[in-house]
């Protein structure tokens, strides 16, 4: 960020050398606000933590109505009346949001870093707010500066798509013209905007070169530096000649998981969200330590599955014991010189794979709950003997 | 994922493990202790052997000759020193540029903390004097070290054959690497002023004038510590500061020397046997290997070359042992011996990387690596997981008993089945565990910084000098925080409290797990040794066992206590056995200079042990007293 403004100051375009990777409305931001650095990063976090929690408290008043309707209904099975949630339950959960995103410990990290991350979760979380207020045109705003920032969130697209059109009472059917009609008016207002912001970036820097640098390094990957993700290792590992082949496997694994998702929860959108930002922030080409504490943030909101959450001890105790065993071989590798870069990988790996695992599980509990809640809670079997539920 | 996901599987293993818990942590125990003690068993260890092919094949003739007259300069050094009352720093000017080198010197000075009483200084002021010989024909990219310290009446021979060797080396024509002749002042003060002004850090607040002369990045260095004119063994330290050891390939090439040039070499002043189906013959390369571990977990440089490793720089310090042999060894042949150790480290083409970082040695020819010493560590871990797991079990079975029960008593009543559930559901207490957690680390904290902070007032108000109120201060503290449960509860809101402090030792031994684990990989002998005291702790305290027979043995098992059996051993192993009254003297003052190396060195034993280990262990007597 330093070396772009200075740069910038110069008059020599920031991307002219292969430092800066940002994209020019971050450079101008950072223009003005470069001696409050620590308090722009701390404002942007805290921006996080109360756009979470406006959005969680009114989220949580629409399950209770929601859950209200199905009660009067009578949709429920008798028996499993435990797993409906009351209000006084659901009374601190907003507060818990705001206070599991500031007070975990890697948003701590990476506000002392000053990490461009901060501001990215910032903007991602404006944008889950007024996708939950309604707000059709702010969502798509906030998006399309979202996906300007790192192209992986476009694929919040489909959840905001389809919170919106429950919202609004629109079936989601493929036949429906109002659906289309939907579409058409989110992707004008979605695509409107990021072509306003791109071309206000091109007249604020004169050029078209800031396209290469941001987008081309965010997909292509060139730079190899260690870090939590999965992809330097393999890149650095593999042959030229294959190099295109796995960067397109790399990031369409990326993408990928968007329509299988978006078909099973299209009756749960924030959920969707919650599914869809653990997944960017684990299989993306650079992820930090930010992005984790965004999913881990909502966690509390989820905190009524627990008692369908299988292997909720050994994800924890696995990502407890990665956090503090990266920093360690790091050391032993880079400065002690006495392991290599194989022992950091295996705990990155270890690491994406307790991410992956906790997110699966809690995608299982969902789906448990709600089967529980159509077809009751303690299921028998035709001739009345107790049966379980396995997972296949 | 048939484990993770079958759940008939799943319930089937979990009951096994809850059920017979207890008997596996012993198993696993006692299997920890055998693999280790098993270690130094000759037929379980590999012989060494030289890795690095760039060392491995010159066949040269050491030609070394002058070997009386490096004596002669020593004596001359001894003279000039005894003179100026220190460092001689002209007339070694003088000398090193009359055999050509080029000289520079670096002066340095620091404050102490507090005054070293094994060392008697405190303001320490000093100048460290160097020559660089530079390479005749390649460019100056890399260099060599050979240092020898400058200490009061001691020493003189091993300054002396550094001089002696400068002049040979000067007239050779094969260096590809510059060679710089260290003579430090101070010993490790000395050098980690000369190695932060080499490599332009400054991390441990002392100050120094520049370097003038730099020779290119250090591949290695030797320290040669030789008191007297013949010798009749030679003794390798490998041991650096925070346990760091060398590459093996180092003392492997010690070792080739030694048995090409027919020195006797020994390892913890130890010469290995031969015997090793006898049972004097493994307890003897059990001493060795525990001597090893020992000097490896106190975390403190045991020669100069300590402080070179964390640079990156593979050291190693060579001791002349004069004791009552027949068969003597002069100057020259040491000569010869550092003259091929220097022409072999001249063939490096990259540093020395291809052998091993992690190692044990009970023997100078036998090594154990990090693949073999590592499960005996894991054993004992294990027994941790498997407490933490069997917590788990228990305090999720508290969870669903309330909801079956629940569910059994109200069947069939809605509105009032609402309410009920809701009154009754509670998340697991882990905000309760929160203040036993952060008082045990301010009581933590209290112990790394009070002693230093304190010590003005202490010898104001007592009759103590310094140093002991320091260390005073540092045992009060810690019996101090023997005092806090019976005050915490006042504090504490106690949720059910068979939940809480289950809550509260899920949470202390995890805590003790991921800290054994991160503290074992970067010094294994201070992790194992933490580990086998603390593991059994972990693992059976209660609030239900008998309270007084318990609190004695935590306290015997603390680390405080750990540390006072460890120097009553060390002195056992090394053969001078002491009393207690001279173990206890000495024990304070291990606990003095392992503050002064973290204030002085950068040694992270101190702070490891203050801020994270012993917090853990309070947690623990928090939960013995738990109402």
């Amino acid at each position: 960020m330093i070396e772009g403004l200075a740069l910038l100051d110069l008059g020599v375009s920031p991307y002219s050398g292969d430092v800066f990777h940002e994209t020019p409305l971050i450079i101008y931001l950072f223009h003005f606000v470069v001696d409050y650095a620590e308090i722009t990063f701390m404002l942007a976090d805290v921006i996080t933590a109360v756009a979470l929690y406006l959005a969680v408290k009114d989220y949580n008043k629409q399950v209770f109505r929601k859950q209200k309707f199905a009660l009067e209904a009578d949709r429920y099975p008798l028996d499993c009346l435990e797993l409906i949630r009351s209000p006084k339950e659901m009374y601190y959960i907003p507060l818990k949001v705001a206070m599991f995103y500031l007070l975990n410990p890697f948003t701590i990290l990476s506000c002392v870093a000053k990490s461009t991350c901060g501001l990215n979760n910032a903007v991602i979380a404006l944008f889950i707010l007024s996708t939950i207020k309604g707000n059709v045109l702010l969502s798509a705003i906030f998006l399309s500066l979202a996906t300007y920032q790192s192209i992986y969130p476009l694929t919040l697209c489909a959840p905001a798509l389809l919170y919106l059109m429950q919202r609004q009472y629109i079936p989601v059917n493929f036949r429906r013209a109002s659906f289309w009609w939907f579409i058409v008016q989110y992707a004008f207002m979605y695509l409107g905007s990021l072509f306003v912001i791109i071309c206000l970036s091109f007249f604020l820097l004169g050029s078209w070169d800031y396209l290469p640098s941001v987008y081309g390094f965010i997909l292509s990957v060139p730079d190899l530096t260690p870090n939590i993700g999965l992809f330097w290792y393999f890149f650095a590992e593999m042959f030229e000649h294959f190099r295109l082949f796995f960067l397109c496997v790399f990031q369409i694994n990326v993408f990928f998981y968007t329509i299988p998702l978006s078909i099973k929860l299209k009756e749960h959108p924030v959920f969707l969200i919650f599914m869809q930002l653990a997944v960017i922030s684990i299989f993306k080409s650079y992820p930090t330590v930010g992005d984790i504490a965004l999913y881990l943030a909502f966690l509390p909101v989820w905190s009524h599955l627990h008692r369908f959450l299988r292997n909720i001890f050994l994800v924890s105790c696995v990502l407890l014991a990665c956090s503090a065993l990266f920093p360690v071989l790091w050391h032993l590798w880079i400065y002690a010189g006495s392991a290599n870069s194989n022992f950091y990988y295996a705990i990155t790996l270890l690491f994406n794979v307790a991410q992956i695992l906790l997110v699966s599980d809690y995608f299982y509990a969902f789906l448990r709950r709600e089967h529980h809640l159509t077809y009751g809670l303690y299921l028998k079997r035709k001739d009345g003997s107790e049966a379980t539920l396995v997972l296949k | 994922m048939g484990l993770l996901s079958d759940p008939n599987r799943r319930r089937a293993l979990i009951s096994l493990l809850t059920r017979l818990n207890t008997p596996i942590c012993l198993v696993c125990y006692m299997a920890g202790v055998a693999w280790f003690m098993g270690l130094a068993f000759e037929p379980f260890t590999l012989r060494t052997y030289m890795s690095e092919n760039a060392m491995g094949s010159t066949m040269v003739e050491e030609r070394f000759p002058a070997g009386e007259r490096a004596l002669a300069t020593g004596r001359e050094f001894a003279a000039h020193k005894k003179k100026v009352g220190g460092m001689p720093v002209d007339w070694l000017v003088k000398t090193m540029q009359a055999r050509g080198l080029e000289v520079f010197t670096q002066s340095f000075s620091r404050t102490l903390p507090f005054p070293d009483e094994n060392k008697e200084r405190y303001m320490v002021k000093g100048t460290n004097v160097y020559g660089i010989l530079r390479a005749p024909r390649a460019p100056r990219t890399e260099a060599l070290v050979l240092s020898a310290p400058c200490s009061p009446g001691d020493n003189n021979q091993a300054v002396g054959l550094l001089l002696g060797l400068a002049q040979y080396f000067r007239n050779q024509i094969y260096w590809a690497k510059d060679i710089i002749f260290l003579v430090n002042e101070h010993d490790l003060i000395g050098m980690q002023a000369w190695l932060e002004g080499y490599h332009h850090t400054n991390t441990t607040g002392m100050d120094w004038s520049p370097l003038q002369g730099r020779g290119g990045s250090i591949q290695a260095a030797l320290s040669l510590e030789l008191s007297s004119d013949v010798i009749t063994s030679l003794d390798l330290v490998l041991e650096g500061l925070n346990g760091q050891l060398p590459n093996l390939d180092l003392a492997n090439l010690f070792y080739a020397f030694c048995q090409k040039i027919g020195v006797l070499c020994t390892i913890q002043g130890k010469l290995q046997r031969n015997d090793w189906d006898s049972v004097s013959g493994y307890s003897h390369a059990v001493q060795t290997m525990m001597l090893m571990v020992m000097k490896q977990a106190s975390g403190r440089p045991w020669g100069d070359h300590g402080l070179f490793l964390r640079y990156h720089i593979e050291a190693a310090t060579i001791k002349g042992i004069n004791s009552f042999r027949q068969y003597k060894t002069d100057a020259t042949t040491i000569g010869r011996l550092l003259e091929g150790m220097y022409r072999k480290l001249n063939n490096l083409l990259e540093r020395l990387h291809q052998s091993y970082f992690f190692y044990l040695m009970p023997s100078l020819s036998h090594f154990v690596s990090i693949g073999y010493y590592m499960p005996a560590f894991g054993l004992l871990t294990v027994i941790l997981l498997l407490r933490a797991l069997d917590l788990w079990v228990q305090l999720t079975h508290i969870f669903t008993g309330r909801y079956l029960s629940i569910y059994s008593a109200c069947i069939g009543n809605s509105p009032l089945l609402i309410k009920y559930v809701s009154s009754q559901q509670s998340s697991p207490g882990v905000l309760s565990v929160l203040t036993p957690l952060v008082i045990s680390h301010l009581t933590g904290v209290a112990l790394y910084t009070l002693p230093i902070r304190f010590q003005e007032m202490a010898v104001e108000h007592f009759p103590v000098s310094e140093t002991e109120a320091v260390v005073l201060t540092a045992i009060a503290v810690y019996t101090a925080g023997l005092a806090l449960p019976h005050n915490t509860h006042r504090f504490l809101s106690g949720e059910g409290t068979e939940q809480g402090w289950r809550v509260l030792k899920l949470v202390a031994v995890l805590y003790l797990a991921v800290l054994l684990g991160c503290t074992a990989l970067i010094n294994f002998s201070l992790g194992f040794i933490l580990a086998l005291t603390l593991v059994p702790v972990a693992a059976f305290v209660t609030p239900h066992i008998p309270k007084v027979l318990s609190a004695f043995i935590l306290v015997i098992l603390s680390p405080a206590c750990t540390l006072l059996f460890s120097v009553f051993f060390f002195q056992e192993l090394q053969e001078m056995p002491v009393s207690f009254q001279d173990g206890w003297l000495l024990y304070l003052s291990v606990i003095s200079q392992g503050i002064l190396d973290h204030f002085l060195y950068g040694s992270l034993v101190y702070p490891l042990i203050a801020l994270l280990v012993y917090p853990c262990w309070l947690l623990f007597w928090n939960i013995l007293f738990w109402k």
